[in-house]
């Protein structure tokens, strides 16, 4: 298939579009990726795009398809012969990878959201409170979904590692900003040895944003646009 | 095997509704109880710790959550009467307007439904600007779902008859035929289709819940400032 068949419109520091960069590369497919500035969207995001005009897009021969977790099973789906799948096999796994998939796009979104957007230190203790509240949650489900194997999915990244592990450069911009450790390996020991994983991963390492870039960034929150 | 199957939901929630719907499209054999959410029960409780709402899906004694998911769950689960299409492109479509609907679309709707005054004028705007890209979805199609009901006909089915109590309840109304005919026609067919018309909560319920609901805005809005 020519690299131009498939195009990603992106930004590099976000964590949506790593996602859909990070399936594709679980499926060994060749792509353009197309960078674009937030500040000045290009026709072809406004046209792909036109209800959100946000990115990522993915564009496959010609066929725009938006939302990140929608890319990454399209991606499963339309490559489905190539390489390992990235979500289970069994419905009910599928069907708890989902959902925790859309709880980290909700709870864990807002509350890192919130820690960068908090207004003084009460508020900031708080908002780190809340989070590691979360974390505590998610160890848990990465307990039970891991079943003493290396990711959520399994030996191999699947569709929730993708969900959770494309924040983790936001993460570790938010701990080193805010002077604390979120990812703790007494209280979260799972989940911080399953971040090195995720980090080091063939399919994650080439994709995932510098710390220090994204400290550049200085926002206070992923780029959702 | 025999199987079990138990849906957890209210008698207006149009989330649970979803899942009723999807279980009696596809001839599942089901049982449902429908809670008092002042009053959780402790199955409610145990089954969705993480939020504990409904709807929720209990199968076989496996729960799952999140009505989205629930649907994607039973269509996997029970092939007949499928609720997605084969294709991997046209299933990323029917995923993406399921999520704007939730996303979206029902948070327009609410806004315009609680504000008041200039505020509701300019969230009658905003919805109105959401569903023209429904209207929009619409042209040439007879559901969402192609010819026949899918996964955002359910997603977005609650329009077809909430719009009709929330229109009474504010007394404005928000469908016009004239600026919405495809939507219109949708919302009307979907209704009257069969296992759908037969499940639609009591209208006159509906209204007196939402304009309970509404009440509390309407106080705080007469306050003087």
């Amino acid at each position: 298939m020519a690299k131009s068949d498939v195009k990603v419109l992106g930004f590099s520091p976000s964590p949506f579009v790593m996602r859909a960069r990070i399936a594709l590369k679980i499926k060994s497919v060749e792509y353009e990726f197309l960078e674009e500035n937030l500040g000045s969207k290009s026709e072809l995001l406004l046209k792909s795009n036109p209800v959100h005009k946000k990115i990522p897009v993915l564009i496959h021969n010609d066929k725009p398809v938006c939302e990140s977790l929608i890319i990454v099973e399209y991606v499963d789906e339309a490559w489905s012969s190539s390489g390992p799948s990235i979500l289970p096999s069994d419905p009910y796994d599928r069907a708890v990878a989902r959902f925790w998939a859309a709880y980290v796009d909700e709870k864990w979104f807002s509350a890192l959201r919130d820690i960068g957007s908090a207004n003084g230190a009460e508020a900031k203790k708080a908002a780190i409170e809340q989070l590691i509240e979360v974390l505590v949650l998610l160890e848990d489900a990465f307990v039970k979904c891991s079943k003493g194997k290396a990711f959520f999915g399994g030996n191999q990244i699947g569709f929730l590692d993708i969900a959770f592990g494309s924040y983790l450069g936001w993460l570790r911009v938010t701990e080193k900003m805010n002077e604390v450790k979120l990812l703790d390996e007494v209280k979260t020991p799972g989940l911080f040895k399953w971040a090195e994983r995720f980090c080091a991963d063939a399919a994650v390492k080439d994709v995932m944003p510098e710390t220090d870039k994204l400290a550049e960034l200085k926002a206070s929150a992923p780029p959702s646009s | 095997m025999a199987e079990e199957v138990k849906l957890l939901k209210t008698w207006s929630s149009p989330f649970g509704l979803r899942a009723f719907w999807i279980l009696k499209l596809k001839g599942v054999q089901f049982d449902f109880i429908d809670e008092d959410l002042s009053n959780k029960s402790p199955l409610l409780l145990q089954s969705n710790p993480v939020y504990k709402k409904v709807p929720v899906l209990i199968h076989n004694g496996k729960p799952i959550s999140e009505s989205l998911v629930i649907l994607e769950y039973v269509d996997e689960t029970w092939k007949q009467n499928p609720l997605l299409p084969e294709d991997p492109y046209e299933r990323a479509r029917a995923r993406f307007w399921a999520k704007f609907g939730d996303d979206k679309v029902l948070a327009s709707i609410w806004n315009a439904f609680i504000k008041q005054g200039k505020e509701q004028e300019e969230a009658i705007g905003l919805a109105i600007e959401t569903l023209k890209f429904l209207e929009e979805e619409l042209k040439g199609k007879r559901f969402f779902g192609g010819e026949k009901i899918g996964l955002p006909d359910l997603a977005l089915g609650w329009l077809a008859n909430l719009i009709g109590v929330f229109e009474e309840v504010i007394g404005v109304k928000l469908i016009e035929k004239e600026r919405f005919p495809l939507l219109s026609a949708w919302m009307q067919e979907f209704a009257e289709a069969p296992v759908i018309k037969e499940s639609w909560p009591p209208h006159e319920k509906l209204v007196t819940k939402f304009r309970a609901i509404r009440e509390p805005y309407v106080a705080a809005a007469a306050q003087p400032k």
